[in-house]
């Protein structure tokens, strides 16, 4: 029934000093493990180094993003999450871990615009130091009220990931920070 | 409102981003022990006014719990650390030491 | 009476006009004016009314230290009290009414407050309060009621129709005030590579070095400045943000700043306010000096100024405060609103200087052009009820016989200055008292410290106590290169050199004059907002008040909106005096923030409207809106509470959810529901520590109930674990229990038994989960097509199954929360919706019925389950519920265990879990007790039990409840009393209702309905 799948925002869109869209259906599969010691499993099945601290590594058709030190986030195909649990389970097997499809319990969203538009329009709703943000490195935060993540893939193009729940708030949140009277000029 | 760096991803975090988890060290009673030791394993705390050893959850980020000395009066911090010691490491003692030498852990 | 010039003000486009109204009255004024600066130019002397004694108030000061001109700012819904004239920019459209009076601004009814201050001495309500309570009623109430409070609340019915948010900021400095200090500090720092972020609470860069003439590295200080700010836009490290104030200074370097984006461009796009929420690694507070009034009698009357005030409005927006000004003071700087005066032709009848004698070279200056200065002299009343008319002098050093009068419309006066330590002392820095300059100045051995110990605020300028321009910007420098050398910085390039007429020592006067006795006393305004007197700290001291702090809540001088800028140095000097104690002996108050008042706009943020709070929608929640869901928060979550249909009311629509749910089928969303994968070796080890009963010795394929319990015992949680395979659980949550109980586990996990081999994942938003419920459940599964065998044989109750439903991807679990048969299917939170369609498709002929939270709720109570944050409540175990049986007598150890051996815990006196059935079968009121014989030692009744569920059960055609009750399950088919809200009638006893003891199960107590 994957043809009739929806993402938490059904391809919402707002459009200010920044453009913020929902990625649609995205994978992502939760691997919880002895880093170290799975290093060779991961890169055999997602073909991404193992990444480390908050940096996030690609693949072929694969991110991965270190988490905590025993957790990554492995972005992918949605189609592909099952399969990509399965893989990793298979070349993992006698080792104590944990792999799961979470690609449903998230919601992705892309930032698009200026590089300092784009860090104005997020530091209003993250604590978190944007101009000290490398890109490839994920920030897990506060995004007001709710926890997140964000990442930028390129200087003027950001991901901001959070619960599927609170997705609408999120985006809400960030088409709110994006009006055009609020402009900052800070970054 | 502190700022305090995680040990574990090495995040400088916003206290916003932290949930305490009051006194760190605990040693835990179980069933078998005496009601003293059970009493002052759930409810009894110190409370000091100086050096305090405590538990801080990197929740808005990482996950995971740490560990942090820091003056309660000052709120100097003097260092953080992994959750998983029993008691205040080597480290964190000569932390403490180097900024208030009259301390000692007792 | 005040005037617009002719020509001068450095800060208005004379070339535009815009109109405003004030009270009504249309009003014109220039852009670059503030509304006191446009109010003062339409000849507008009164513009407010004190708080106690309604007295007729000016404009006293040019910034935010002002006092007195306190207007009500818009209307309607964009009505806000307690706005200072003084930092509002005008704008077109302005609207602004005067506060505090009745019924008008210029004939107050209050004013006989004034007329009888004996009846409002310091700490008036303290002593009302004790006086008899029929005064206060009759006599003090009345009174105070009509003329009370200070300015008008805003309608409660209008929404702000603004919008507010907040910006976080990281930097190395914030530097506070942009007037030449902060300039200068911020150029040094610049230059030397830090990120900076400098603010200036006002519209305009420069501060007073402008007003004041000084020249600033051999150009005057206003082209000075704007060379300043040029280089510092060019930048790229240095941030300049006008129009925002540092509100304050906290831990580790937080900073707040409060910046008025919009005020004078309401309807726009652009936020209103903007909260900054900055961290910075040092703050340099160049935050300037505030000028103090002298205590003379009559001090408040509408026409005395603050003598920088009055050069301020005159060089700054070209107006006159008053055609013939005399100069009060006791310093040399006064002498420079003297001269600009009379630069500007308005007459200066003569200047006052308390100081026996006065020969810097600004007197000189003032001598040479003719003006009179008297020295030793003191102002000892002013003429003028509404406005002054004229001043009587007198000795400073005497009690205050009348020497001459003197014909003026308005008094500049001048106490010296108190430099503004306010970000210093927000987070802890202490100050040590300057006796030169009478005044409080930050003691550098003392700062604020920071996460690392060290000090991370420093004052700079006048802020640190170098008030004239050239000392000032030498201090600046040596702060600044101080604050670089914290960083590693530093840079060689100079300090501008800065060169004014130098100033003779100031006198402090606390009093005048001098040796004035109490008539006198009681008409020097010391807190000119909240109507403080020299007689009442006075007083004070008298009734033993030594204490400061203690001082400042009797009197509450220094409690109003103005925080005291201008009354706190002058109160303390009246306490010290009055108690015959040194100045720093006594101490002053504590600075807190905001420096000044900040909207609830900013603090609130963008958190208003549909983003107050995250609202979590689960996969399904657009069906349930477009369905007509009457919801109910649960968390953050929002679950349907019932689903009424057209006329229909929430009862009727409950009940018929459960008729239709008990016949046929009845749908759920209960994808709130937390789960929570644990996996590893020690997963069985560790489930067992979590939960109450035994969970390892569970087979793949089933799934158990089990009750979670904190470790002092008490019940946290409770729910369905499903063993997945070996080495693999799903434990289920109460919704809104998902993060607290993942957390709770990584709590145990990572500080406690961390050699254990778990690991546990929070997957509770991956999938989307339907109850389908009802006799017809397997039958509308069965119509969809599954390729798992749903029959009672092969998926018995409590087992569960993975499969195809429907072409979903699903995972099935036989359990119930209602006692009829019910399969609970999880599919991925993206097929949610769909899955749900089609249920609803397919059930149309079961009459497939979608059921909310009460019919959830109520189901479950015929049932006797109990639900937690019902019937428990923090103080609730296991055993109070009579869940004896979900308690493993096996295990040697759970998480609360130990706690439910405590003495208190084995009582046999704690309220036990039982039914009740009211005897006329009306619902029992909620929360309510059951009564016992006596009253306790408060007088109130003794209970026996108390009500924890309470429903009207459809099923059952009456009311059912679950209750705590003292030995409740020995004592089945008791009757007792409950107590109601209703009132007792006249004369009788308050109504109860009795209520008979029965067993929880109120339905289907054999389970024949579930399994089947
Ligand atoms: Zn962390």
């Amino acid at each position: 029934m994957s043809e009739l799948a929806l993402s938490a925002l059904a391809g919402a869109k707002a459009t200010g000093l920044v453009t913020i869209e929902d990625m649609g259906l995205c994978g992502m599969v939760t691997l919880r493990a002895d880093l170290a010691a799975s290093a060779g499993a991961v890169e055999q099945v997602t073909g991404a180094a193992m990444p480390g601290p908050r940096a996030m590594t690609t693949g072929q058709g694969v991110q991965v993003a270190w988490m905590s030190p025993d957790e990554l986030l492995i972005l992918c195909d949605h189609a592909g999450a099952d399969a990509m649990v399965a893989a990793l389970s298979q070349a993992l097997a006698g080792q104590h871990h944990l792999a799961v499809n979470v690609s449903d319990a998230r919601a992705v969203l892309r930032v698009t615009g200026g590089a300092g538009a784009l860090r104005d329009t997020l530091a209003k709703i993250t604590p978190a130091d944007l101009a000290a943000l490398p890109v490839q490195e994920m920030r897990r935060t506060r995004l007001q009220q709710v926890a997140g993540a964000i990442w930028f893939v390129t200087d003027t193009e950001a991901r901001v990931i959070c619960f599927r729940s609170v997705a609408r708030y999120v985006f809400d949140l960030l088409a709110m920070s994006a009006r055009d009277g609020g402009a900052v000029g800070y970054h | 409102m502190l700022t305090l760096t995680c040990p574990y991803c090495g995040i400088a975090a916003c206290e916003t981003e932290l949930a305490p988890g009051g006194e760190a060290h605990l040693k835990r009673f179980g069933p078998g022990s005496s009601d003293d030791d059970f009493e002052g394993y759930l409810f009894l705390r110190p409370n000091v006014k100086g050096v305090h050893f405590e538990r801080w959850r990197h929740a808005m980020g990482c996950g995971k719990w740490f560990l942090a000395a820091r003056c309660t009066a000052t709120l100097e911090v003097f260092g953080t650390y992994s959750a998983q010691t029993p008691e205040p490491t080597a480290e964190i003692i000569a932390a403490i030491r180097a900024k208030r030498p009259d301390w000692s852990l007792t | 009476m005040s005037t617009r010039l002719a020509t001068g003000g450095r800060l208005i486009d004379r070339s535009r006009t815009v109109s405003f109204t004030f009270n009504g009255k249309r009003l014109r004024g220039h852009p670059g004016d503030t509304l006191a600066s446009a109010l003062l130019a339409a000849g507008q002397v009164i513009v407010g009314r004190s708080f106690k004694y309604h007295r007729p108030r000016g404009v006293m000061a040019s910034g935010a230290e002002d006092p007195n001109a306190l207007v009500n700012l818009g209307a309607g819904n964009r009505h806000e009290p307690n706005q200072r004239a003084t930092t509002t920019a005008l704008f077109d459209g302005l609207v602004a009414t005067s506060q505090n009076h009745w019924p008008s601004l210029n004939w107050d009814i209050g004013e006989v407050n004034a007329l009888v201050p004996r009846l409002l001495p310091a700490g008036f309500y303290y002593k009302t309060f004790i006086h008899p309570r029929p005064f206060w009623k009759h006599v003090f109430e009345p009174i105070i009621r009509q003329s009370a409070g200070l300015g008008r609340a805003p309608d409660p019915r209008h929404a702000d129709p603004d919008r507010y948010e907040h910006f976080y900021a990281h930097t190395d400095l914030v530097i506070a005030g942009g007037g030449i200090a902060g300039l200068a500090a911020a150029l040094q720092a610049g230059r030397a590579g830090l990120r900076v972020i400098l603010c200036e609470q006002t519209a305009h860069w420069g501060g007073r070095a402008p007003v004041d003439g000084v020249e600033i590295d051999g150009l005057p200080a206003g082209e000075w400045v704007n060379d300043a700010v040029e280089q510092l836009e060019k930048m790229e490290n240095v941030h300049l943000r006008l129009n925002c104030m540092i509100a304050g200074v906290y831990d580790h370097g937080y900073v707040i700043a409060y910046e008025r984006v919009a005020d004078d461009s309401p309807g726009g796009d652009a936020p209103r306010h903007r909260l900054w929420r900055i961290r910075s690694a040092q703050v340099i507070a160049a935050t300037g000096a505030l000028e103090r009034p002298l205590s003379f009698p009559g001090n408040d009357k509408p026409g005395v100024m603050l003598a920088a005030a009055v050069r301020d409005y005159v060089v700054n927006y070209g107006v006159a405060p008053g055609a013939r000004t005399v100069i009060v003071t006791n310093n040399d700087d006064a002498y420079r609103t003297a001269l600009a005066l009379d630069d500007a032709g308005l007459a200066v009848p003569c200047i006052v200087d308390a100081r026996p004698e006065a020969n810097g070279p600004l007197v000189q200056a003032a001598r040479a052009r003719g003006l009179r200065v008297l020295t030793g002299m003191g102002i000892c009343n002013v003429k003028g009820l509404r406005g002054v008319v004229a001043v009587q002098l007198c000795a400073q050093s005497g009690s205050g016989a009348v020497v001459e009068d003197v014909i003026c419309d308005a008094v500049a006066m001048s106490g010296g200055w108190s430099p503004v330590v306010h970000l210093w002392s927000h987070c802890g820095g202490k100050l040590t008292w300057d006796e030169a300059g009478a005044f409080f100045r930050p003691d550098p051995m003392r700062p604020p410290t920071n996460q690392s110990g060290a000090g991370f605020v420093s004052c700079a300028g006048a802020a640190d106590g170098a008030l004239w321009a050239g000392e000032t910007l030498e201090n600046a420098g040596l702060i600044t290169r101080r604050v670089l050398e914290s960083f590693g910085s530093s840079t060689d390039h100079p300090m501008p050199v800065a060169r004014a007429a130098a100033e003779a020592p100031m006198l402090p006067v606390w009093m005048m004059p001098e040796e004035a006795g109490p008539k006198k006393r009681a008409k020097m305004w010391l807190d000119f907002q909240n109507d403080v007197k020299v007689s009442d700290v006075q007083l004070a001291a008298r009734e033993g008040y030594e204490s400061v702090e203690h001082t400042k809540r009797y009197t509450t001088i220094g409690m109003a909106t103005d925080q005291g800028k201008l009354s706190n140095i002058n109160g303390l000097a009246i306490l010290a005096k009055a108690l015959d104690e040194d100045i720093p002996r006594v101490g002053t108050t504590t600075f807190r923030p905001p420096y000044t008042p900040i909207s609830m706009g900013a603090i609130a943020g963008e958190a208003r409207g549909p983003i107050f709070q995250p609202l979590r929608r689960t996969p399904m929640h657009d069906w349930h809106e477009a369905n007509g869901a009457h919801w109910e928060p649960v968390g953050h979550w929002r679950r349907p509470y019932c689903f009424p249909k057209q006329g229909e009311s929430h009862r009727d629509a409950v009940n018929r959810e459960i008729a239709a749910t008990r016949a046929s089928l009845g749908v759920l969303d209960a994808s709130t529901l937390g789960k929570i994968i644990v996996k590893g070796p020690d997963a069985g080890r560790f489930i067992d520590m979590l939960y109450t009963n035994l969970m390892s010795n569970l087979k793949p394929g089933k799934c158990r109930y089990g009750l979670m319990c904190s470790e002092n015992g008490f019940l946290m949680d409770d729910g369905v674990v499903a063993r997945l395979d070996d080495d693999t659980f799903l434990v289920h949550t109460t919704t809104g229990g998902a993060d607290r109980i993942h957390a709770h586990m990584e709590d145990w996990l990572q500080c406690e038994w961390w050699d254990w081999q778990v690991y546990t994942a929070n997957v509770t938003e991956q999938w989307a989960q339907i109850a389908v419920v009802g006799p017809k459940a397997r039958a509308v599964l069965e119509k969809l097509g599954s390729d798992v065998d749903l029959s009672a044989e092969a998926l018995p109750f409590m087992g569960w199954a993975e499969g195809r439903i429907g072409g979903f991807d699903a995972r099935v679990f036989r359990i119930s929360f209602s006692g009829e048969l019910s399969f609970e299917v999880a599919v991925p939170a993206s097929q949610g919706r769909a899955f749900w369609d089609k249920i609803q498709e397919v059930g149309a002929e079961f009459g497939a019925t979608p059921y909310g939270t009460e019919a959830l709720h109520v189901m479950r109570a015929e049932k006797g389950f109990i639900m937690i944050g019902d019937e428990t409540d923090g103080t609730v175990i296991p055993q109070d519920l009579g869940l004896d049986w979900a308690i493993s007598k096996k295990k040697d150890d759970y998480l609360g265990k130990r706690a439910q051996e405590r003495a208190h815990m084995t009582d046999p006196a704690r309220w036990k879990l039982v039914g009740l059935e009211t005897l006329d079968g009306s619902v029992l009121p909620d929360g309510s007790y059951a009564l016992a014989e006596g009253v306790n030692a408060n007088g109130q009744r003794n209970t026996q039990g108390r009500v924890t569920s309470t429903y009207f059960s459809p099923t059952l055609g009456r009311g059912i409840a679950m209750g705590l009750v003292l030995h409740g399950p020995d004592r089945m088919g008791e009757v007792l009393d409950f107590n109601t809200t209703k009132p007792a009638p006249k004369g009788g006893a308050a109504p109860t209702i009795k209520a008979r003891i029965v067993s929880p199960v109120f339905f289907d107590p054999e389970g024949t309905k579930q399994n089947v």
